[in-house]
């Protein structure tokens, strides 16, 4: 084939340049015209002559999607639904993303575009297309914003909401979810090594964090409240218990993770308990730690959240997002949603990244054998 | 002059009990291993010799009998730290570097840090590994690996050199390459070694003293004292004398084997 494409890769290259052609016929029919979409639906039509003369560049596929989307948006009617042929240049724009991604992952696998740099480009793509398409559907379909909000007034609640937006996180994330989750797992872990030691306790102790992990947020979100009060520490506490659990069993696997023959070794150095614990097996259970700390970076977020709703000072993100429903503020819930999952994200990429600096020598992490 | 006596077993017996019922692991063994020997003991598998290494380290508990090292009490042996024990596989630490590896034992002793550097200097020259100080385990060949376990083994100088099958798991060149370079240790550290083998021509090439053992009941069949010279090359393995205890050893196994049979 002259495009030199795969067959996914035509399908998608040939719906692509025919909705953009579609898209430029409608345009030609239709009065109300606008020439950069015009413009941008016309070049995207004319990458079909890769199917007659040569192949073209991957950028150019990516240069069709930026064009096409940016003219699509900048084209959305105010307050009414855009005319029907904007449709086509919405897929169109959809299939020149596609297209290029699919291209440029494959050009990376071969090795020809430098995978550090371009393989951030993937994800990129990914999302803003995913935005994109949010926001055509949104405001092109008129949809209600009650039900969903386009994505660019939810970009400007944030603008504009930024001061209350910044006292919920603080409230929420740097007072309740940072010291609740370092108590927990601080909990957890000593729990596990004192569980690990004594047979006694590991009948006693391990039912009993069963059962606490068992425990209904819901349920004990009031309780908390009233034994610690409305403020932060209520919320701490129930972060607390979410993540409790997942460290003490993670942290009681990972002591058992030294195989027999490096503890062994241990014995044959007559080394004490302690020395055992430091020098051999808790940097074998690193792994498994590390994995209850990004269980629990999510645990946690959702925790607190989640017991704002029962009860909290007027701040917070829960708080935020339950009155924000109840007055029909839903700009402002998914801005606070907006919040949420960036700091939610974040929490987590930043222990991911701790991982793989602590436990570099996981083949997990190294890529390599056992 | 008499050498001193650093393993003595008199009707050591071990038993296992498990769910299908008792296993015998060792019975009625009776060895003298003298300082600076080089001790092979060859069986197949499943006839006790990794046991009694294992219960000279005091890593197994015998159920019978009595074990002196260096006349005192295995547990009293191990915890004066009277052997350094290389192990089937070179369970080194993958969090640490190789130097790293090699001082573990010298840190939980409480070696000075100067003493520890130069231990792990000595040592990882003895072993043929200057030069990869900073890397780490499985940046390293297999055989790389097990020379590391070695050195970390000799580190704190104990007299008495427990190897397990330590090459079992290299291919034939580089077990070749490294019987060649622990004989040449052996001869400068002047260490007494305790060295569990399958393999004949390995036995009969690295020992003074041979032991042949039989599976279930381990038992020891034979006990072969070696007439070769200290100076070993490779070729030794083509000589008459060397074929002579080859096939001593052979008989052995064979009379041990057909021991099985009978019961």
């Amino acid at each position: 084939m002259k495009s030199g494409l795969t067959l996914l890769q035509s399908l998608l290259a040939l719906l692509a340049g025919g909705m953009a052609l579609c898209g430029l016929i409608g345009a030609a029919i239709s009065a109300d015209a606008e020439i950069l979409l015009t413009v941008a639906v016309g070049l995207g039509a004319l990458t079909l002559a890769r199917f007659f003369f040569r192949p073209i560049s991957l950028w150019l596929d990516g240069l069709a999607a930026v064009l096409i989307a940016v003219a699509l948006v900048l084209a959305l009617p105010r307050g009414s639904a855009m005319p029907g042929h904007y449709w086509f240049a919405m897929v169109s724009a959809w299939a020149f993303a596609w297209l290029f991604v699919d291209q440029l992952s494959g050009e990376i696998r071969k090795g020809t575009v430098p995978r550090k740099t371009m393989g951030l480009l993937i994800p990129a793509v990914f999302g803003v297309a995913l935005l994109v398409v949010w926001e055509i559907v949104t405001r092109g379909a008129n949809v209600p914003p009650v039900l969903l909000p386009a994505p660019s007034a939810i970009g400007a609640q944030l603008a504009n909401s930024a001061p209350i937006l910044w006292a919920d996180f603080v409230q929420t994330f740097i007072k309740s979810v940072i010291p609740g989750y370092i108590i927990g797992c601080l909990a957890g872990l000593i729990v596990a090594i004192a569980v690990d030691r004594s047979p006694f306790l590991k009948a006693g102790l391990l039912p009993i964090g069963n059962f606490m992990s068992a425990l209904p947020i819901i349920g004990i979100a009031p309780i908390m409240v009233m034994w610690f009060g409305f403020d932060w520490q209520s919320k701490a506490a129930v972060v607390v218990a979410m993540t409790f659990f997942p460290m003490l069993v993670n942290t009681v696997a990972g002591l058992n993770a030294a195989s027999s023959i490096e503890r062994d070794l241990m014995r044959t150095y007559a080394a004490n308990y302690w020395q055992t614990l430091l020098k051999l097996r808790l940097p074998a259970a690193g792994p498994f730690i590390f994995n209850a700390l990004k269980i629990n970076s999510t645990l946690a977020l959702i925790g607190a959240i989640v017991a704002e709703f029962f009860g909290t000072p007027v701040v917070g993100m829960g708080f935020r997002i339950s009155t924000g429903v109840g007055r029909l503020a839903i700009d402002l819930v998914w801005a606070e949603i907006a919040v949420a999952a960036i700091a939610g994200s974040a929490f987590y990429g930043v222990i991911a990244l701790i991982e793989r600096g602590v436990t570099f020598w996981h083949p997990s992490v190294r890529g390599g054998r056992a | 002059m008499t050498t001193p006596t650093v393993v003595s077993a008199e009707h050591l017996g071990l038993t296992f009990s498990t769910n299908d019922g008792d296993v015998i692991a060792l019975s009625d063994v009776n060895l003298t291993i003298e300082k600076g020997e080089f001790v092979s003991f060859i069986g197949p598998s499943g006839c006790g010799k990794t046991t009694f290494l294992r219960t000279i380290a005091d890593l197994e508990q015998p159920t019978s009998g009595a074990l002196h090292i260096n006349g005192q009490t295995p547990e009293e042996a191990r915890k004066a730290r009277a052997y350094g024990y290389v192990f089937q596989a070179p369970a080194l630490y993958p969090w640490r570097t190789i130097e790293k590896n090699v001082a573990l034992p010298l840190e939980i002793m409480g070696y000075s840090a100067a003493e520890q550097a130069e231990r792990i200097k000595r040592t990882l020259e003895l072993v043929n590994l200057s030069g990869f100080e900073k890397k780490f385990p499985w940046q390293l060949s297999g055989g790389m690996q097990q020379r590391a376990s070695i050195a970390r083994a000799l580190a704190f100088d104990a007299d008495l050199l427990l190897m397990d099958e330590p090459f079992g798991a290299l291919d034939e060149i580089v077990r070749d390459h490294l019987n060649s370079e622990l004989l040449k240790l052996w001869d400068r550290t002047k260490k007494t070694i305790c060295f569990v083998t399958h393999s004949i021509p390995e036995a009969v090439y690295l020992s003074t003293k041979i032991v042949v053992m039989s599976p279930r009941p381990g038992r020891v069949t034979d006990i072969i004292e070696s007439n070769l010279p200290k100076e070993r090359p490779l070729d030794i393995r083509e000589t008459p004398e060397f074929l002579a205890i080859a096939a001593r050893v052979r008989d052995g196994l064979r009379a041990g084997h057909s021991y099985e049979e009978v019961v």
